[in-house]
C-alpha cells in the first residue's frame, strides 16, 4: 500500500488532463490564428466526455473530493434562494463584526418559520475573496450561535448548511478565540432546545464544519465530503508528501457512503450523475424532500426526548475496545 | 524519556541534576521551563498520595478505518507509555477535596483524541455527574487523531455534550491546559471549563503556527499562542506555575463547594415508626 504505483483511477485522470490540455491548446491556436480546428477538436471532446463518464460512474474518494470542491456546485445562497421564502439575513455577532463567511437568516421553509445558518462559500474568485472562501472567524460561529438562540427562543427549527474547507487559520482568528467559539457551538448545539437538521452540501472541513453540524438529523449529499483533516494535510503529516492526497482521501473514509456506514451521517442524499452542479434543480428537489420529511418527523417529538436522543446519538459515536465490561457505578 | 543523571533543559540548555529537576516537579530551577509530564506524573504531583482510583483502565482504541500502520503506532505508544490510551481518568482527592480527574498524555501519540480518549473523557464527565463531583481535566494534546477519521472529530461532539450535561446539573468543571494543547481538544472540552487555567509557557491554540504563517504570509511573534499570550487575549482565567497548581486547584475546589473527603458519618437509620 505504501508503494507509489499510479492507480487505474489516477491513470484516467492523467488521460483526461492531457486531453483537456490538448483541447485548450487547439482552441487557443484557433483563436490566435483564426484557423478552424473544430474537426480536430470534436473527437477529443468526445473522448474527454467518455473519460468523465468512466470516472464518475464509480468515482474514487479522491474524485469525490474534487466534486465536493467543484466551483460550480450549488452554494448556500442557491439552496436558500430555491428552498426558502421570506429570507431575512441577520448580521453580526454583537461582539466584534459581521463575518461574511458564515450566513445566518430567518426564513420560511414550506411556509414554516425556520432559522438558517451556513457556510457562505462563493462561486468565483471575487465572491470567494469577499466571503473568505467560506472559512469563518470566531465571530462567524458566534453569529451562528446567536441565530440558533433565536430559533430556540421561538422553538423554530434550525437548518444548517455545511460547506467549508475549515475554520480560518489566521492569527486574528486565534486571538479572538477560534477554539472557544467552535467548542461553545458544539456544546450548545448538543443541547439546543429546538430541532436541528444539518445538510452537508460540499466540504465538511473538520472542526470548522462541526461547529455548525451537531444536530438531530445529519444529511449529506452523495458527493460531499466530511473529514477531520484535508487529504493534503493528512498526507503531508503522515507521509511528508502532500501529493499523496489521493491515498489519504481513501484512507480517511470521508465520503457520504463511508460516513453513513460509520453512523456519523443519518442519510445520504443522492446526486445527479457527475455531481450536483450537473442538475442543480434535481439536487434542490432532493434536499427539499429530505428536509421536509425530517422536519416533519422532528416537530412532533417532545423536546426532552429529542435532547436525550441527540445526546445518545453522539454519545455512541466511535469505536472502542473494552477489556472487561464491569460497571463502576 | 531518556534516563541518566543529568537532564538538559530544552530552553536554557543548562544541564540539571535529574533528581533536583524531579524534586522541583520538572520545572527548570534555572529558567522555570515547565517540562512536559506524562499522565502518570501529572496525577502523581496533583492528587493526594494513594487517592487515585482509575476508571476504565481496560478501555483502548481499535482501528475502525483499517488505517495504514495505525495498529502499529498504537502498540508502540502502549509499549512506550505502559498505558492503554492517551488519557488517564479516575477519582482522586486534592488536599482532601474529592474530584473526578483526567490527564491527557502527550507521550501517547501526541495526546491525540480518538474514540477511546473521547469515550474516557465522556465517561469521566458522566461519573462526575452521577456522583456529583467536580470534574478536572489536564489537557496535553496535538488534537484529533486523524487515523480514526471523522470518528475522532465526533469525539469533540461527544465530550462537549457530556460537559454540557455537567453544566446543566450545576457541577463544576475545571480545565487546565498544559504544553501543548492544540487542535480538536481546544475546540472541545479544554475550552469549556468554568474556570480555565494553564501552565506557564504552554502552547495553546486551534491552528498550528506553520499553517497560520502560510495562510497570512507573515512570521508570527515568538510568544504567539503561549499561555501568557492567551491570558492577555482574554482566552483563559489564570496562568499558574506548576509548583502552585495544587493549592490553586484546592482553593477553586473549596470555592465551588466540592465534597470534602472526611471520615464517613454513618447516620443511624431512622427507627421505623409504627
Ligand atoms: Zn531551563
Amino acid at each position: 500500500m505504501t508503494e507509489r504505483r499510479p492507480s487505474p483511477a489516477a491513470d484516467l485522470d492523467r488521460q483526461l488532463a492531457d486531453l483537456e490540455q490538448e483541447i485548450d491548446r487547439l482552441r487557443r491556436r484557433s483563436r490566435e490564428h483564426s484557423v478552424p480546428v473544430d474537426a480536430e477538436i470534436a473527437p477529443l471532446v468526445e473522448r474527454a466526455e467518455q473519460l468523465r463518464v468512466q470516472i464518475y460512474t464509480h468515482p474514487s474518494p479522491w474524485h469525490i473530493v474534487q466534486l465536493a470542491r467543484q466551483s460550480q456546485r450549488p452554494r448556500l445562497l442557491d439552496f436558500l434562494g430555491t428552498l426558502c421564502s421570506d429570507v431575512m439575513e441577520l448580521h453580526g455577532d454583537r461582539l466584534y463584526r459581521d463575518d461574511p463567511a458564515l450566513l445566518a437568516a430567518l426564513a420560511r421553509f414550506n411556509g414554516q418559520p425556520v432559522v438558517v445558518i451556513g457556510h457562505n462559500k462563493g462561486k468565483d474568485t471575487k465572491e470567494n475573496i469577499a466571503r473568505n472562501f467560506g472559512m469563518p472567524y470566531p465571530e462567524g460561529y458566534r453569529k451562528a450561535l446567536r441565530a440558533m438562540r433565536l430559533a430556540e427562543k421561538f422553538r423554530y427549527p434550525v437548518i444548517s448548511f455545511v460547506d467549508t474547507p475549515g475554520a480560518y487559520p489566521g492569527d486574528e482568528a486565534e486571538e479572538r478565540g477560534q477554539a472557544e467559539a467552535i467548542a461553545r457551538n458544539i456544546q450548545e448545539m448538543s443541547r439546543l432546545r429546538t430541532p436541528v437538521v444539518v445538510v452537508i452540501t460540499g466540504e465538511g472541513g473538520s472542526g470548522g464544519a462541526l461547529a455548525i453540524a451537531v444536530g438531530d438529523a445529519v444529511l449529506m449529499l452523495q458527493y460531499a465530503v466530511y473529514t477531520v483533516i484535508s487529504p493534503e494535510g493528512c498526507a503531508a503529516i503522515l507521509w511528508h508528501d502532500a501529493s499523496r492526497a489521493r491515498d489519504a482521501a481513501a484512507a480517511l473514509k470521508l465520503t457520504a457512503e463511508d460516513l453513513h456506514a460509520l453512523g456519523v451521517v443519518d442519510e445520504v442524499l443522492p446526486e445527479p450523475f457527475g455531481g450536483a452542479h450537473r442538475d442543480p434543480d434535481a439536487t434542490f428537489a432532493t434536499v427539499r424532500e429530505a428536509l421536509q420529511r425530517h422536519l416533519q418527523a422532528l416537530r412532533t417529538v417532545p423536546i426532552e426526548v429529542l435532547l436525550d436522543r441527540r445526546y445518545e446519538k453522539y454519545r455512541r459515536m466511535g469505536r472502542i475496545l473494552e477489556e472487561s465490561t464491569q460497571s463502576i457505578e | 524519556m531518556p534516563a541518566g543523571i543529568w537532564a538538559k533543559c530544552p530552553r536554557c540548555r543548562n544541564l540539571i541534576y535529574r533528581k533536583e529537576l524531579e524534586r522541583n516537579l520538572k520545572v527548570c530551577p534555572k529558567c522555570s521551563y515547565h517540562h512536559r509530564l506524562t499522565a502518570v506524573e501529572r496525577l502523581e504531583i496533583t492528587l493526594d498520595e494513594n487517592s487515585f482510583q482509575e476508571y476504565d483502565a481496560g478501555l483502548a482504541s481499535t482501528d475502525p478505518l483499517g488505517f495504514e500502520s495505525y495498529p502499529d503506532k498504537l502498540s508502540e505508544a502502549q509499549a512506550k507509555t505502559e498505558q492503554a490510551e492517551a488519557v488517564l481518568t479516575g477519582e482522586g482527592t486534592i488536599e482532601g477535596w474529592r474530584t473526578v480527574t483526567g490527564a491527557l498524555d502527550f507521550y501517547f501519540m501526541g495526546g491525540s483524541m480518538g474514540s477511546a480518549v473521547g469515550e474516557k473523557v465522556a465517561r469521566a464527565a458522566e461519573r462526575a455527574h452521577a456522583q456529583r463531583l467536580p470534574l478536572l481535566i489536564f489537557s496535553a494534546s496535538g488534537g484529533a487523531r486523524m487515523q480514526e477519521g471523522v470518528l475522532s472529530l465526533m469525539q469533540l461532539a461527544k465530550t462537549s455534550a457530556a460537559i454540557g450535561r455537567l453544566h446543566d446539573a450545576g457541577l463544576p468543571y475545571l480545565s487546565v491546559m498544559c504544553d501543548p494543547t492544540t487542535g480538536g481538544v481546544t475546540a472541545s472540552f479544554a475550552f469549556l471549563g468554568d474556570v480555565i487555567l494553564a501552565e506557564p509557557g504552554a502552547l495553546i491554540g486551534f491552528a498550528g503556527r506553520r499553517v497560520i504563517e502560510q495562510t497570512i504570509r507573515r512570521k508570527l511573534p515568538e510568544d504567539f499562542q503561549t499561555a501568557e499570550f492567551c491570558l492577555q487575549k482574554g482566552l483563559l482565567d489564570m496562568v499558574v506555575p506548576r509548583t502552585e497548581m495544587r493549592s490553586a486547584l484546592s482553593r477553586l475546589l473549596a470555592f465551588v463547594g466540592a465534597p470534602r473527603l472526611v471520615p464517613v458519618q454513618i447516620e443511624p437509620a431512622p427507627a421505623a415508626q409504627p
